[in-house]
């Protein structure tokens, strides 16, 4: 166990540095949901006078989709590093130690979280100095950091996984317009019960993105809205299963000894 | 006159090559041409199924349905970026050093940049018939008529500016990463525009912003072409026209730049 330890701290703190050595993956991932925030607390603001909308202010009901876009960042960012190791052959002479799987993934993922911690905490501080309240309080706040934290952390684990199963950095990019495609055909524009296109409500009940966003918006616009809440953590824990699962499965027949 | 007509053909014969080389590249790679449909297609998607509700708001009025109303951003979008995009492929030329290669053998090297231009017209009408017929499958009308040839013909200059906006950047950075540099400001000036909703309903800063975004008389112009109500024509053509000058000096300048490294 204390091998095991070691290996990820000596691992995560290799991740860290190259995450924090590279301003181009932390400004944009910093900026753009911040940016896109802005434009569209701008542009939709007159949705708020439509009957049945939750809240007065866009900039509450659009705060969510911040932290699922900065999400979006992590899977690529994670993906491509991972990539790269195996790209550049990291990952072979990795295979001549004794390091475990769980132990490269868990490492791997360091550099995301912190970026991950990061980002929820300007997220929110900006989101909170921008006008922006959140109804559950302090207490509130907190778990809306938790949260988002651990959907960036998840997003990360499928960005390692497909990362392990392709091998390739273009490719992970290549998959960049699909990951954002999971985020627009949510309800991150507009509350379910007020789609108008009946496909589109379908297509955005179907997506779990909906109702991570949710849940973090139950936060801020309702206070304590347990069903939102158990659906969100719910759904993350899966996609922290199945992502972070699936990476150190897949990595098996990468680092598999000769 | 010999002397002009070999510069001439030599202008169109490079022209012709570049423009080739980059529309068989583009179109024999599906991550290239992949993502220059997925976005437009999304944002049509997404936007008119989630936000159809908007139309109900006082003061938006558009005859076209809110499908017609995102089409025109959508295509707007596709045209200024779709001419972002060739820009990274003219940074992907040099960084392989083809286009350094390019620039000793081309006999008129302002044709590198017409080829580049043409590409990017050729790549943009794809993605252009693509979103009109996924719009057209989505109910979109045109009640215009045949005055909606006027928002293409804007489209197309938008096209123009955009590449040659981008061009000037590649050819300066000569690097793909680059790319931020490129897509972020267009990006933003599209998005800082009327996009949701009608100019007359938006309210607040981004009011104040998108009457002094170009984009703004682009999206007007184009909305008034669909529904046959022409508006801020003259304004919108002629900002096209001076971006397209200013873009195209920007464009030139870059090239000498590329020129002199060498």
């Amino acid at each position: 166990m204390r091998e095991f330890v070691r290996q990820v701290v000596v691992l995560g703190r290799r991740s860290i540095m190259r995450t924090l050595r590279q301003p181009a993956s932390i400004v944009p991932s910093l900026l753009f949901p911040l940016m896109l925030l802005a434009v569209n607390t701008g542009g939709l603001r007159g949705a708020t006078n439509l009957e049945g909308f939750p809240t007065d202010s866009f900039l509450d009901f659009a705060l969510g989709f911040a932290f699922l876009q900065g999400a979006v960042f992590a899977t690529v960012n994670s993906g491509t590093d991972l990539a790269r190791d195996i790209q550049t052959g990291f990952m072979n002479r990795l295979a001549l130690t004794p390091v475990r799987g769980v132990a490269l993934i868990f490492g791997q993922l360091a550099g995301v979280a912190v970026l991950a911690l990061i980002q929820a905490v300007v997220f929110l501080g900006a989101g909170l100095a921008a006008g922006a309240s959140v109804r559950a309080g302090v207490s509130g706040a907190l778990v809306i950091l938790i949260l988002s934290f651990l959907v960036s952390v998840a997003f990360a684990g499928v960005g390692a996984l497909l990362a392990v199963r392709t091998g390739s950095g273009e490719a992970i990019q290549g998959l960049f317009p699909l990951v954002f495609a999971t985020l627009f055909l949510s309800s991150m524009n507009m509350p379910r019960n007020l789609i108008d296109a009946d496909w589109f409500r379908v297509i955005a009940t179907i997506n779990p993105v909906s109702y991570l966003i949710e849940g973090i918006r139950s936060l801020i616009l309702e206070g304590w809205n347990v069903e939102a809440l158990a659906l969100g953590f719910g759904i993350v824990f899966v996609i922290l299963v199945v992502g972070i699962g699936g990476a150190v499965l897949a990595l098996r027949s990468r680092l598999a000894r000769v | 006159m010999s002397s002009s007509t070999d510069r001439g053909g030599s202008f169109v014969s490079v022209a012709h090559g570049v423009a080739w080389r980059n529309l068989h590249n583009h179109f024999s790679h599906p991550m290239y041409y992949i993502p220059s449909l997925v976005f437009p297609l999304l944002f049509f998607t997404a936007f008119t199924g989630a936000l159809g509700a908007l139309t109900d708001l006082p003061g938006f009025e558009f005859e076209a349905g809110y499908e017609g109303f995102q089409y025109v951003f959508v295509l707007i979008q596709s045209a200024a970026l779709g001419g972002v995009f060739t820009g990274l492929a003219i940074a992907r030329d040099f960084e392989t050093g083809f286009a350094r290669r390019l620039l000793l053998a081309a006999p008129n090297r302002q044709g590198i940049i017409a080829g580049y231009a043409l590409a990017a017209l050729g790549r943009w009408v794809f993605t252009a018939l693509i979103v009109t017929g996924v719009a057209f499958a989505a109910g979109m009308t045109i009640p215009g008529g045949v005055g909606v040839g006027g928002l293409y013909a804007l489209a197309l200059l938008v096209n123009g500016a955009g590449i040659l906006f981008a061009s000037g950047v590649a050819m300066r950075m000569r690097t793909v990463q680059a790319g931020p540099l490129m897509q972020t400001p267009v990006f933003l000036a599209l998005f800082l525009a009327p996009v949701y909703v009608p100019l007359a309903v938006l309210d607040g800063w981004i009011e104040t912003v998108a009457r002094l975004n170009p984009f703004t008389a682009f999206l007007e112009a184009g909305r008034g072409f669909l529904v046959g109500r022409p508006t801020t024509v003259g304004l919108a053509f002629g900002l096209a026209v001076a971006l397209l000058v200013l873009f195209g000096w920007w464009a030139l300048r870059g090239l000498r730049s590329a020129e002199s490294a060498g």
